[in-house]
């Protein structure tokens, strides 16, 4: 059964210059009796964001997951700088952030605390470039709210805040503009693309366009094969 | 990252963090602790010399229960908010963070049984040289218990059905310590050498010290699958 392919023909640079950051190869992921994808290869080089798309219940998601080392493919390899991540997975993981669908913060921390303890998992920073994000995102006056009170999209802004703290080479972000407004979807495109200006890759699940720069695009369409 | 370490500090700083949050479920395995040893007297009989007789089983078996008590919320609440996740991709080496997860919940849930065991041994007439037996034994034997607790708990995370799995995963295998445990305390009631019993606990503790985070690390990575 032919299957989505990954590499897309929507990049205009001379791609052959860039580094490949990433590969995946032949990937094939079963969920009970039905095949989610298979023979699925992706390559993924430097300033690049990747758009997966593709309707509900396709295995966007599950996808993600299989490329974070989340979850197990019943075939293929992905290999990170040209190392397998099964063999480097400590390695592999400090290079990229993930942000799924959920926030992965503490109801009784406030925002403050669940970013700095986020990122102290990852690097050291201190108060003040913290402030400086929170500021960013636009959180300065929710800072010290539990986030148990805080909104949905506020709670994806400080997502968001973790992703940019993170000094990761590669972001997977799975439906990043879930409840987030004008302004903060305005806010994922503009942070993409400043991403990729510095030489970093993004893989993004979403539905809607992403707005980055046509260069740096890449798409992959996945197919319900329900 | 530095070490291999690294990371046990800071999560196990923001878990202390959170269950002093919420003092009243931390409270929670103490007061059942108190409560069973407190019912077993006005059931049983008030003669002294029954109640020593039996005290170094209810202590120990009092210890076993609590220490079941809060295991749902060990990786439960960061299964359901998404933190486990990012815990398990953090980049750091997984056994250790959940050590550190495992160590903060024995602080919280464990330690403090530790310190009140004596005022219950001596309302259970338990003579005052088996107290520092007592306490010695929990000390090295509950860490073994929260370990085994913490794999029940990483096995059952995510499939929904609680805590009557667990606990049947978990007693079993948490039998030998409530054995040795009170055996050394009845050693030392009666006046004799209780070291064997202890020093068997404190092989048990090595033994899951050093097998069980990669166990249940191994167990938490297959919850997110």
């Amino acid at each position: 059964m032919p299957c989505s392919d990954g590499t897309g023909s929507e990049g205009m640079l001379s791609k052959d210059t860039q580094e490949i950051l990433m590969q995946a190869e032949a990937l094939e992921l079963w969920r009970g009796e039905r095949c989610l994808f298979r023979d699925l290869s992706i390559e993924l080089p430097e300033e690049t964001v990747l758009h997966v798309s593709g309707p509900n219940g396709c295995g966007k998601t599950s996808l993600l997951r299989v490329l974070c080392g989340l979850s197990e493919p019943e075939k293929g390899e992905i290999r990170w700088r040209g190392r397998s991540i099964r063999n480097d997975r400590e390695d592999y993981q400090q290079a990229f952030a993930w942000m799924g669908h959920l926030n992965g913060f503490k109801a009784d921390l406030s925002a403050r605390e669940n970013l700095a303890f986020s990122v102290s998992l990852r690097r050291k920073t201190d108060n003040e470039v913290r402030n400086n994000i929170l500021d960013q995102v636009g959180l300065t006056s929710a800072a010290d709210l539990p986030c148990r009170v805080l909104s949905a999209g506020q709670k994806r802004r400080l997502s968001l805040a973790t992703i940019m703290l993170s000094a990761a080479r590669l972001w997977i972000l799975d439906e990043p503009f879930t409840n987030l407004d004008a302004k903060g979807r305005d806010m994922i495109t503009g942070l993409l693309n400043s991403h990729c200006a510095s030489g970093g890759t993004a893989i993004v699940a979403a539905h809607q366009e992403l707005g980055v720069e046509q260069r740096y695009l890449q798409h992959l369409e996945m197919e319900d094969k329900s | 990252m530095s070490g291999p370490l690294s990371g046990f500090g800071v999560v196990l700083a923001r878990d202390l963090r959170l269950a002093f949050r919420r003092p009243g479920e931390m409270a929670n395995p103490l007061l059942f602790f108190i409560l069973i040893t407190a019912i077993f007297p006005l059931g049983l009989s008030p003669e002294p010399e029954l109640l020593r007789a039996v005290a170094p089983g209810i202590l120990w078996g009092a210890a076993l229960l609590s220490s079941l008590l809060a295991l749902d919320l060990l990786f439960g609440s960061d299964y359901e908010d998404g933190s486990l996740e990012q815990l398990v991709l953090s980049g750091h080496s997984l056994p250790v963070l959940v050590l550190a997860k495992t160590t903060a919940h024995w602080v919280v849930s464990a330690l403090p049984l530790v310190v009140v065991a004596p005022l219950l041994a001596s309302a259970l007439y338990l003579p005052q040289e088996a107290w520092g037996t007592l306490m010695l034994g929990l000390l090295i034997g509950t860490p073994t218990l929260s370990l085994l607790g913490a794999m029940g708990a990483a096995l059952t995370t995510g499939l929904g059905t609680g805590s009557a799995l667990l606990s049947l995963l978990v007693l079993p295998l948490a039998t030998p310590i409530l054995i040795f445990g009170a055996r050394g305390v009845d050693l030392a009631a009666q006046g004799m050498d209780p070291v064997g019993p202890l020093y068997l606990l404190a092989a048990i503790l090595f033994l899951a010290l050093s097998l069980l985070p990669l166990a249940i690390a191994a167990a938490v990575r297959i919850s997110l699958d």
